[in-house]
């Protein structure tokens, strides 16, 4: 067992970067803003493959409302934005899906309000 | 041959027979797939009550804890558990355990359980509905382990396990939708029904009954990294933000012999953080009952996600 055990912390590790999660966001996740931001934008842990990364904001009646111009921004590839008109008072939703460096996808949405 | 001799020709068995296993997993060419979630959903690995969900994995589990009975010990337990998925959602499991039982009288006792081998199928994976079924059977192999630590006798473990989120109530309630529900349910049949001891000094016998038990399990979790991501971002800072905070109910019901309808079990308030490439994680253990302890003890957890730690090699399914 003692060997079972030290086999696995001989192996090196990989070159990972696991899962990729939110970090944080801009506008913040279920908050309230008082004015229409010009773009949603959400930092992760990891960095994505731009390739199979996505992010889109809809309406509370589910209409998309982005400029569907989604995308990892070239010069931080930790951070996934996307453009939006001025958009009028109520609630949005904004859905992600992300591929990790290390082909690990996740997934999440979440909602701000402007009043 | 001693049972001291007997005890290390056994363990030394065992390692081997786990060593060689590991190999040829190792040797085999994998590929990378997720752990642990359905949806946006992340079920963490918690303490003793076995996760829904099949994966690449490594973990060991601390425990120290004084045993119930007349004369109680203190148990040191050490539990390392590797998980390893054939398919991608089917996995072997391997689990062993190093004891160690302190007395106050007569010494103590030092040793390897018996190794543990089981296979899971996790066969659905709802991701709006953040639902996990699997199922899956453990065979605890009777005499693999010491002789004053282990049982002679194999169990049979057949269980159905399921891990469900909450995030998918409506928005009213939607600091609700943190909260996840994780179990298991499952008989554990012994091979053998009872043990004949003889005492060495006067001849006499004492029949021991080795009883089939249900085990009932489950975890009630909340996840802060649920809430900050897709809920509210509350302003949790570094660690916090990566915590889930687990409460465990491992139960067990005696079914048969003179112990049959009496539960043991223990609650186990906790914490894990989760990390990119591991967890962390550390509890207390509530016996339910005197049969189930007289004193808290305390649960200590390292889980490695293999899949991410070696995501072009060990850490993938052997077959897609």
């Amino acid at each position: 067992m003692a060997l079972f055990s030290l086999s696995f912390l001989c192996i090196m590790p990989e070159v990972a970067t696991g899962h990729a999660f939110p970090d944080h966001s801009d506008p913040k996740v279920g908050a309230t803003i008082s004015a229409s931001p010009d773009r949603v934008r959400i930092w992760f842990d990891s960095e994505l493959e731009p390739a199979f990364s996505s992010i889109m904001v809809h309406s509370a009646d589910g209409k998309m409302v982005d400029k569907r111009d989604g995308r990892v921004n070239p010069s931080d590839p930790t951070l996934l934005e996307v453009s939006v008109p001025k958009l009028a008072p109520g609630t949005y939703r904004v859905f992600w899906n992300v591929v990790a460096r290390d082909t690990h996808r996740t997934m999440g949405d979440y909602s701000f309000t402007i009043k | 041959m001693t049972y001291r001799t007997k005890a290390l020709t056994t363990v030394f068995s065992s390692g081997c027979v786990l060593c060689i296993a590991l190999a040829i997993i190792l040797l085999l060419p994998a590929s990378s797939w997720a752990h642990g979630f359905a949806g946006e959903r992340f079920f963490p690995t918690t303490f003793q009550v076995d996760d829904p969900f099949i994966s690449d994995e490594f973990s060991i589990l601390i425990n120290r804890v004084k045993q119930p009975g007349d004369e109680p010990n203190m148990l040191t337990q050490i539990d390392i558990d590797y998980s390893k998925r054939i398919l991608p959602n089917f996995g072997l499991e391997f689990h062993e355990a190093y004891v160690h039982l302190g007395s106050n009288g007569d010494g103590s006792a030092n040793g390897w359980d018996n190794l543990g081998i089981g296979a899971k199928w996790q066969f659905l994976t709802n991701a709006p509905h953040e639902l996990i079924l699997s199922v899956g059977t453990d065979f605890d192999l009777g005499g693999t382990g010491a002789h004053q630590i282990a049982d002679s006798f194999t169990t049979i473990s057949p269980a159905l396990f399921f891990g469900k989120g909450l995030g998918d109530l409506p928005e009213s309630v939607k600091y609700l939708r943190p909260f996840a529900i994780t179990g298991v349910i499952g008989p554990n049949f012994p091979t053998r029904s009872k043990n004949v001891l003889v005492d060495p000094d006067t001849g006499e016998t004492d029949i021991e009954r080795n009883p089939t038990t249900l085990t009932w399990a489950f975890t009630l979790q909340y996840s802060l990294i649920y809430l900050q991501s897709f809920v509210k971002d509350i302003g949790l800072g570094a660690p916090f933000k990566r915590m889930i905070l687990v409460t465990e109910f491992p139960m067990e019901t005696c079914m048969s012999a003179d112990c049959k309808g009496k539960i043991t079990g223990t609650v186990n308030p906790g914490v894990v953080w989760c990390g990119k490439y591991m967890e962390f994680g550390v509890a207390a253990q509530i016996p339910i009952n005197s049969r189930s302890g007289h004193s808290v003890g305390i649960l200590g957890l390292l889980h490695l996600y293999v899949d991410d730690l070696w995501p072009k090699g060990i850490g993938g399914p052997i077959f897609h």
